[in-house]
């Protein structure tokens, strides 16, 4: 009697077997349910934020607050590099000539240098074409009118060859020039551009760092919220260690919740830099009328938006994961 | 199925909790695990989830080491088991539906499959209709067929419980111990620890009495 009741035992247990290790149902099955279970650890990670509303708000506003003050700098910068961009940058040289000096001998002594071999070309501003110039670009065209006398000296403006390339000949050329007695002043056109974008550079620069180390502190904060978070859970974790669950499988809520802290508060930031231009647009725009210019602030594009929602979220996750991988290994069952 | 080969657990606090012990389970066998509190049951229950590991010798689960267990691998042997805790662990803040199908859950079945084993198990222990119920509403009694529930919803190989009808009444403890049986019959193996001497006199298992850490 024994044996039959035995047999068809043992393929039931088989069967048990094989379905711990892994779930039961085809490929497609378990590519649904992990997507399930994706799906169903990004919105209860959501939920979990939305239940404790007090402290998912300070630590998102907190997080908001500094990358809104990072994409603000980086947002400085771009504007100001906007201005720099604009300049015309060469390596011309002008000479501005003493007032004595007529037309006619500006255009002979243009002559002169034109012959020098390291010249590429010469061009002679006289007086009326300088004012002329100065009242259309500089925004001080109203005042120029006033005056009853032409101040502005005849320019004469030399392009050198190669000039780029070789600063040494540039000097030897700027000093040549200098010592001409009809000059009054000789100036490189490329000096002062160079001082300012350098300067923007730097401001460049700084951002760049100041941006990282708001970046690392978003790291901190958002990993001591999910360590908190994981503290608080702790019977949790134990309980679905014991039943079978893998780290992958715990972590998963817990990344998503670093994911949604980061990406809401990618979008607060967003939203706070947003505002913070909407004020400064009209005292910016009367600045620019003022001067007769066209600075027009440039706020984030679309890919610098996503990039912004993206770093943030990625800090989030980034952050999670290194808490959990260094948690759940000192997480043990007792 | 289930080999102690000499295993000793020796605690920096307290000494040797178990000495020696060595059994052997087959597949579909239930033993009861007797003994004084403090004979170490508990302990040996949490070698064989590998909530511990032991000092000396080797555990075997399906000729797999239980000693050498990678971390990595613990999961995927901890599928293999249904374990019914004292306490119970059951999770508060998820109905009883979401305790049971926990397991399921991690082993990765599609909701359908879930719901119709996680019904299927709450049937058999007697709470069909309180799915949507928080354990703390739940009695302790009610509170321990949940975990029991959960530790068979995955149709392991093996089932251990740790004192499963210390709160539940006789009538009850009758019927958990019925249930244990039904799942021997389809193979299942169930390592009970108990000190429930008239329950475990009642029915006609193997006895596995620890006496200060040791066998007898």
């Amino acid at each position: 009697m024994k044996k039959p009741v035995k047999k068809p035992n043992k393929p039931a247990v088989k069967h048990d077997t094989r379905q711990t290790r892994t779930a039961g149902g085809n490929f497609i099955d378990k590519l649904k349910a992990y997507r399930d279970h994706h799906a169903h650890a990004l919105f209860s990670s959501l939920g979990r934020l939305v239940a404790t509303p007090f402290t998912s708000i300070m630590t998102i506003t907190v997080l908001a607050l500094s990358i809104a003050l990072a994409s603000g700098f980086y947002i400085m910068v771009i504007n100001v590099q906007q201005l720099t961009e604009n300049l015309e940058t060469s390596n011309q040289i002008s000479l501005f000539l003493k007032d004595s000096v007529s037309n006619e001998d500006a255009v002979r002594l243009a002559g002169d240098i034109r012959k020098n071999s390291s010249v590429q070309s010469v061009k002679v501003i006289s007086k009326e074409q300088a004012l002329e110039e100065f009242k259309t670009y500089s925004g001080f065209g109203a005042a120029i009118t006033v005056l009853e006398k032409n101040p502005l000296p005849i320019v004469i403006q030399v392009l050198p060859k190669n000039a780029l390339k070789d600063k040494k000949e540039l000097e030897t050329l700027f000093k040549t020039f200098e010592q001409f007695n009809e000059v009054d002043y000789a100036q490189v056109d490329m000096q002062w551009v160079e001082r300012l974008q350098s300067m923007v550079e730097v401001a460049r620069c700084a951002t760049a760092l100041f941006s990282f180390m708001i970046g690392l502190g978003v790291l901190f904060i958002i990993g001591n919220t999910i360590r908190l978070e994981l503290q608080n859970r702790k019977d949790e974790v134990i309980i679905a260690k014991l039943v079978g669950a893998t780290n992958a499988f715990i972590s998963r809520p817990f990344l998503y919740t670093g994911f949604w802290i980061g990406f809401i508060s990618g979008i607060s930031a967003w939203f706070i830099v947003a505002i913070l231009m909407l004020i400064l647009r009209q005292p910016v725009e009367k600045l620019s009328g003022l001067y007769e210019g066209d600075l027009h602030l440039i706020f984030l594009g679309f890919t610098e938006t996503l990039a912004l929602l993206l770093i943030a979220s990625l800090l989030g996750v980034l952050s999670s994961w290194a808490v959990l991988v260094f948690q759940l290994r000192h997480t043990r069952p007792e | 199925m289930l080999k102690f080969d000499n295993v000793t657990k020796r605690y920096p606090e307290t000494g040797d909790v178990l000495q020696n012990v060595s059994f052997h389970l087959r597949q579909g066998e239930i033993a009861f695990l007797t003994g004084h509190s403090g004979a170490g049951k508990t302990t040996l229950l949490k070698l064989i989830a590998v909530m511990e590991r032991c000092t000396r010798g080797e555990i075997f689960l399906d000729e797999q080491c239980l000693s050498h267990v990678k971390e990595r691998q613990l999961p995927f042997l901890r599928r293999k088991m249904g374990v019914i805790y004292q306490d119970y662990k059951l999770l508060a803040d998820r109905t009883v539906f979401d305790n049971v199908a926990l397991p399921l859950a991690i082993a990765g079945f599609g909701h359908l499959e879930i719901r119709r084993r996680v019904r299927a198990a709450l049937d058999k222990v007697g709470l069909s209709g309180k799915e949507r119920k928080f354990p703390q509403a739940l009695s302790g009694g009610e509170q321990q067929r949940v975990g029991i529930a959960r530790a068979v919803v995955n149709k392991p190989p093996l089932i251990i419980a740790d004192e499963p009808t210390g709160n539940l009444d006789p009538e009850l403890s009758t019927e958990i111990m019925i249930l244990f049986e039904q799942f021997q019959q389809v193979g299942v193996t169930v390592l009970i620890a108990s000190h429930d001497i008239s329950l475990i006199s009642q029915m006609n298992h193997r006895l596995l009495k620890l006496d200060h850490g040791q066998l007898v």
